[in-house]
């Protein structure tokens, strides 16, 4: 099953395209990490797959074709906003209330529980947290639910590095004992790799790069060579990015069969998601969209890489 | 979800409560001593004589003007609880972007706006119902005496009371609703509010109400208060007659007229002169344009209606924006 699929998907705002022929597939059980430059057109994405956003064109539909912000698809989806909005004059333990209210499945115990060993006091009004408090007990509502897809907008942005770690250890405890899917957008890539399994990569409101992890960081190498020998290869190997360096050069490229054997006098190194993720985002132009895992009722992309 | 909406705007709920509180104690003291002092007036034996028809004109100078002040205060009610309490209920999600929070939970975000609207629009709007009844009650003694307070369909006090007062508090609520969705930031959509309001209020009072239904045109020179005078012009010999031969007629007796309505008697002019009575001898047929104090009713269900669907229209407004475009 897939917990989003799109297909052509766009929105506008005015004359602007805040994302433009979004095509995807994102399976169940995966955390996906969204990053983008900012204005790429991630929050928008994220709008449309939690309801809040209706298309301009395209489709998108959530937890195995039920159509975003649909009754089903809302009761199947916690949404974490940016900047976690919260009803600051109501206390903590309101705040549970109202959501169980507004919900068929909502974890009580669990929810107090997590509160308690935050040491979040169930009585102190919303705008009495710091930043961080804030963060935990908008994830805590959304994960009280037991949804099947967490989608978490910008959430660590205002976190310090403290709290960001317990954020993020929250969410995967969740992962590992509800199995819940989890897509969440980030402009910091620095902590990607230890937690997102499945990536996608928006630029200028296009997907540029998406597909898991381990099969992106599988089909990308980087070679470091001679600067002055760059040109030729440029035929014979797929390059995403060159960064050149006055006698030595980096070059990101992808993999496959035929240009698999380093040039010689090249050295060939494993990839890192931070860097591969550079690289695309310094070339716009570049994509990689092997789409492993897309949905039957989706069709075949025409983009060539 | 009922307590969802209690919780988040029991603060709002207790302020109207203490607007029409404060007002509803004002109207009611000052509506029993009008009754007591109304019926010491109608007390008075014999009725019809010199002493009595100076208590009954000392009664009305005594609490006409001030119930006419109080009634025109009471105007800005429906205005005022447009603007506090419905136009920051979608405003406050939009600005402060709670929204976020609130259209994504299982309950959904039309079911929700309508679970926090439709409540207040109720609560609010009984309470100004209950409200008119009392204001109703209380002016009831100087409001459609001949000749005396204002007419039960002028526009100081047509609107207050009936079901036209609620009306106008459902329709206010509706357009701060909308106000608040389309405008999406408090403090505008709260100006909006009472901006769209004050005048839709007084649009109707001077220029709409006037036509629900065709004027009665008269020639009887005793058409007054509580009949609503729209105009009055005079005619001779079958054609309008100007200010200036108006004027020119009275000019002997030493009155001056400033307008077709209004007289000014000079030095020369004989005590207890009637103007019209004296227009009248010499040829000229004062003709009075007015709504007959009789259709109150008919004048309330029309106003009531045609505000019912305007709130009505507004909701769905509302509700259709919310389900089209949330962020």
């Amino acid at each position: 099953m897939n917990v989003v699929e799109t297909h052509r998907l766009g929105k506008s705002y005015g004359r602007t395209w805040a994302l433009r022929d979004c095509t995807l597939a994102i399976p169940a059980g995966h955390v996906t990490a969204l990053v983008g430059p900012n204005g790429a057109g991630k929050t928008t994405l994220l709008n449309l797959v939690v309801g809040l956003a209706v298309p301009t064109e395209g489709e998108v539909a959530v937890l195995g074709g039920r159509a975003a912000g649909s009754p089903a698809a809302l009761d199947g989806i916690a949404f974490v906003a940016q900047d976690t909005p919260l009803y600051r004059s109501l206390t903590a333990d309101d705040l549970l209330h109202m959501t169980r209210n507004l919900n068929r499945h909502f974890d009580r115990s669990y929810a107090r529980g997590r509160l308690t060993e935050l040491g979040i006091p169930l009585r102190r009004r919303a705008a009495k947290l710091s930043g961080g408090q804030q963060a935990q007990l908008a994830l805590t509502l959304a994960l009280a639910r037991h949804p099947r897809l967490l989608v978490l907008d910008e959430p660590m942005a205002m976190l310090d590095p403290l709290a960001r770690h317990d954020f993020i250890a929250m969410v995967m405890t969740a992962v590992a004992d509800d199995g819940v899917s989890v897509v969440f957008s980030s402009h910091v890539l620095t902590e990607l790799e230890r937690v997102a399994d499945h990536l996608i990569l928006l630029s200028g409101g296009r997907v540029q790069v998406a597909g898991e992890v381990d099969d992106l960081l599988a089909s990308h190498r980087v070679l470091t060579g001679p600067t002055a020998e760059i040109d030729r290869y440029v035929d014979r190997l797929d390059i995403v990015h060159a960064r050149r360096g006055a006698a030595q050069a980096n070059l990101l490229v992808r993999t496959s069969a035929t240009t698999d054997a380093a040039p010689p006098g090249w050295r060939a190194h494993p990839v890192g998601l931070e860097e591969l993720a550079l690289a695309y985002l310094r070339e716009p132009g570049a994509a990689a969209l092997p789409g492993p895992t897309r949905g039957d009722n989706i069709e075949p992309l025409g983009v060539t890489p | 979800m009922a307590w969802i909406t209690w919780r988040q705007h029991r603060l709002t709920l207790a302020g109207v409560g203490v607007l029409l509180g404060a007002a509803a104690a004002y109207v009611l003291v000052s509506g029993v001593r009008m009754h007591h002092a109304y019926a010491a007036a109608l007390a008075c034996h014999p009725a019809s004589s010199d002493v009595c028809h100076q208590v009954v004109n000392d009664f009305f100078n005594k609490y006409a003007s001030d119930a006419a002040v109080a009634a025109g205060l009471l105007h800005v009610t429906p205005a005022v609880i447009g603007a506090f309490a419905a136009a920051p209920v979608l405003a406050r999600e939009f600005e402060t972007g709670t929204f976020r929070y609130a259209f994504t939970q299982g309950f959904g975000r039309v079911r929700w706006t309508i679970a926090k609207l439709a409540p207040l629009a109720v609560l609010v709007t009984a309470a100004s119902a209950a409200f008119s009844v009392l204001f109703s009650w209380s002016y009831e003694p100087i409001i459609g005496t001949r000749g005396y307070g204002p007419g039960p369909l002028e526009p100081s006090v047509f609107d207050l009371r009936g079901v036209t007062f609620a009306a106008w508090t459902l329709a206010a609520f509706a357009i701060g609703a909308a106000a608040g969705v389309f405008i999406r930031r408090v403090i505008p959509a709260m100006f909006a509010t009472l901006a769209v309001t004050a005048g839709l209020t007084l649009g109707t009072g001077l220029y709409l109400r006037r036509h629900y239904e065709p004027a009665l045109v008269s020639t009887d020179p005793s058409i007054a208060p509580p009949d609503w005078v729209l105009s009055q012009s005079w005619t001779k010999d079958g054609k309008p007659a100007s200010l200036f031969m108006i004027d020119g007629a009275l000019h002997p007796v030493g009155v001056q007229a400033l307008t077709l309505e209004r007289f000014q008697p000079g030095p020369g002019t004989p005590d207890n002169f009637d103007p019209v009575q004296y227009l009248s001898h010499h040829g000229f047929t004062q003709v009075t344009t007015y709504q007959p104090a009789s259709r109150f009713w008919t004048f309330q269900w029309i106003e009531g209606g045609w505000l019912l669907a305007v709130a009505l229209i507004l909701v769905a407004v509302t509700v259709w924006r919310v389900r089209r475009r949330a962020t």
